[in-house]
């Protein structure tokens, strides 16, 4: 991560002489001032004068992040994990209640309904958005005219929100009238799926829907295709592999950091599912409860029902389940340490 | 949906006709074909060909029937049989001046959203550009396993945060402001800060030395060398900034309480969940909020290509 520093140690050393030269007493004073002591971390050795500064220099730049870091990250998470174990509804005082919100996610049905579709969601979309996504990379990766064209209009999607994209699927998926299914019934399809009314399909719609910004998943694979060397590829038709063998024993093999790295994100951006959720259920009255994704119900229980102390509970249980996936990214980051190691980038 | 995290990667798709690789891979293709229309090749091309046009078409049709049904005047049904898939008969284009001027108030949620969205790009290029100076360039203790911290804050889901962020702004009366979804911006964003250090770290070394060798501290050399040469991935940065903060539905809807300072996403999601909306003017509006982030897009793509071309995916 860090690189070597290719600065010379002589006009390190000659600086403060010429800053003492220059200006003694301001040199004096500012050493003097006991700044350095501040960042004088552990029994480390003491670091020389211009190190020093730099290192406040540094801290000074770092502020405006730790300052966020402490009051966005560090606070509510301390703070979140307190709550957890109260009842607080914001207008009367919180009670400590110990582990009952943790107990009472046992019996909650919606709870268990929302993690339901959370995981039924995951099962349906990530296996078909990392083929259908690899797939796509692989086409948009030809050589051909016009494929920037082809490429600007397949990323559209992924630059819209999940509001403006799920307010077109829901007329576009209108059982009755909208055009999917009209499409559907002219290719001979009588009785097309009634799609977000119907409890049993709400879900694969949303899947479905997902495909149209497929384009967005298929650059990170772009990008993954375009790190892999050419030799490997002219080795291994120089050895007579024909398109198939050399996807499967070059690009595949190549590529399997990224594909690991998207089945991690993607697993912790299902629990993220929000936008698309709340515009579908708001709008498909009692079938939308089928799309009751677990940040939806979690918001639900926080800011319909006023039970943070319960909503705190859900959040560390999602804190929980993204700690797992984080733990097994970096776990398996032994897998794809040739990213780090790369020369190109060492220069 | 993690829109942001691909979009960000959007760029490095895009270069990659103009990268070593592919121009190599080209003239090995070339080379092996000797100039010949090989029928093989012939029909391997016009089947791609043919599969772009069909997923293009899958891309365009809903957004085209999507403008046929903003123009249709009111008494005209949205939904016919057969499907217009696009505009023909139909050029009622005084629907999007009624969404904007009208009784839906449009433009009022526009402005809004610009001023958010702002903010929200001054915010990140300040804090993210200064910390990411930090951990590029300076030397200190405890930058490895901040750093680590970065990669950590930028795996958890901020959503996870929500609910005690909300108490903390509501005790301290942001609640029903802009300030709970514009300052924590100023106190950057990991994936930013990651992205810039990335940049700034292949900016040649030799010009903080010669800058220092001149005299200068480390605030002219991020004021005056570093910054001026990370343009293109502030760029970047501003764009998805731009795009994530515009399309923004959870923020909104948890801090504002009063229609007048709703955003566009919190509008539409009004719109489309309570019954009455007539369906013409809904997809009136729905276009307009998406126009803003096409137009970003195709004009930041050739910086696009630029920024993240030279930051790639790599740690």
């Amino acid at each position: 991560m860090a690189l070597p520093r290719q600065r010379s140690s002589t006009w390190l050393g000659a600086r403060p002489s010429r800053h003492q030269a220059a200006r003694p007493g301001a040199a004096q004073a500012a050493s003097a001032g006991g700044g350095g002591a501040l960042f004088r971390l552990g029994s480390r050795a003491p670091l020389s004068r211009p190190r020093r500064r730099e290192q406040r220099t540094a801290y000074l730049f770092l502020s405006p992040w730790l300052l966020g870091l402490l009051a966005f990250w560090i606070v509510p998470i301390v703070a979140s994990f307190l709550l957890s174990f109260t009842d607080w509804s914001l207008l009367f005082k919180p009670h400590w209640v110990g582990a009952s919100n943790y107990r009472s996610m046992a019996s909650d049905q919606d709870f268990w309904h929302s993690i339901r579709v959370t995981f039924k969601y995951i099962v349906l979309s990530v296996p078909l958005y990392m083929i259908t996504g690899l797939l796509l990379s692989l086409v948009l990766n030809l050589k051909m005219r016009g494929m920037n064209v082809f490429r600007t209009f397949l990323f559209i999607p992924s630059v819209l929100s999940g509001v403006a994209v799920a307010i077109l699927w829901v007329s576009l998926l209108n059982p009755d009238v909208g055009p999917v299914n009209q499409v559907l019934r002219a290719i001979g399809i009588g009785h097309p799926p009634r799609w977000l009314q119907d409890p049993a399909w709400a879900i694969p719609s949303v899947v479905l829907m997902g495909l149209w910004g497929i384009g967005g998943g298929a650059i990170i694979y772009l990008a993954g295709l375009q790190n892999i060397a050419v030799q490997l590829y002219e080795a291994a038709s120089l050895d007579g592999a024909g398109p198939w063998q050399r996807f499967r024993w070059v690009t595949f093999p190549m590529l399997t950091p990224t594909l690991l790295f998207v089945l991690l994100t993607s697993l912790i951006s299902a629990f993220q599912v929000f936008d698309t959720a709340y515009i579908l259920s708001g709008s498909q009255g009692a079938s939308g409860t089928s799309l009751n994704f677990y940040l939806l119900n979690m918001w639900t229980e926080a800011f319909t029902n006023q039970r943070f102390g319960y909503a705190s509970a859900l959040a560390w249980v999602m804190i929980l389940f993204a700690a797992v996936v984080i733990l097994a990214i970096f776990r398996t980051a032994s897998r794809w340490v040739y990213y780090e190691y790369d020369p190109e980038k060492e220069r | 949906m993690g829109q942001v995290d691909a979009i960000s990667t959007a760029g490095a798709g895009l270069a990659a006709s103009d990268s070593p690789t592919a121009v190599a891979l080209e003239k090995r293709g070339r080379a092996r074909q000797t100039g010949k229309w090989r029928p093989r090749r012939v029909l391997f091309l016009a089947a791609m060909y043919i599969l772009l046009l069909t997923l293009s078409a899958f891309i365009l049709l809903p957004a085209s029937w999507m403008l046929t049904a903003a123009l249709k005047p009111d008494l005209q049904p949205v939904f016919t049989i057969p499907t217009e898939w696009y505009p023909a008969h139909f050029w009622a284009w005084t629907n999007f001046g009624r969404v904007l001027l009208g009784h839906l108030s449009f433009l009022r949620y526009t402005l809004n959203t610009v001023i958010i969205v702002f903010f929200n790009i001054m915010g990140i290029l300040i804090s993210c550009s200064v910390v990411a100076f930090a951990f590029a360039r300076l030397r200190f203790r405890g930058s490895k396993p901040l750093f680590y911290l970065v990669i950590v804050t930028m795996l958890i889901p901020w959503q996870a945060l929500m609910v005690p962020q909300f108490i903390m702004f509501f005790k301290i009366g942001w609640y029903g402001t802009y300030l709970p979804l514009i300052v924590p911006s100023f106190g950057g964003n990991a994936f930013f800060i990651f992205l810039i250090r990335q940049y700034m770290r292949t900016i040649p070394r030799e010009l903080d030395d010669a800058a220092r060798v001149d005299g200068l501290n480390s605030w002219q050399i991020y004021w005056r060398i570093i910054l001026p040469l990370s343009i293109p991935v502030l760029t970047v940065c501003a764009v998805f900034t731009f795009i994530s903060s515009w399309n923004d539905l959870l923020g909104p809807i948890i801090y504002l309480d009063k229609q007048q300072t709703f955003t566009l996403s919190v509008a539409l999601a009004n719109l489309v969940t309570r019954a009455g909306t007539p369906w013409n003017l809904l997809m009136a509006a729905n276009l307009l909020s998406m126009i803003p982030c096409i137009l970003v897009f195709f004009f930041a793509q050739k910086k696009l290509i630029g920024g993240i071309a030279s930051v790639g995916l790599k740690g």
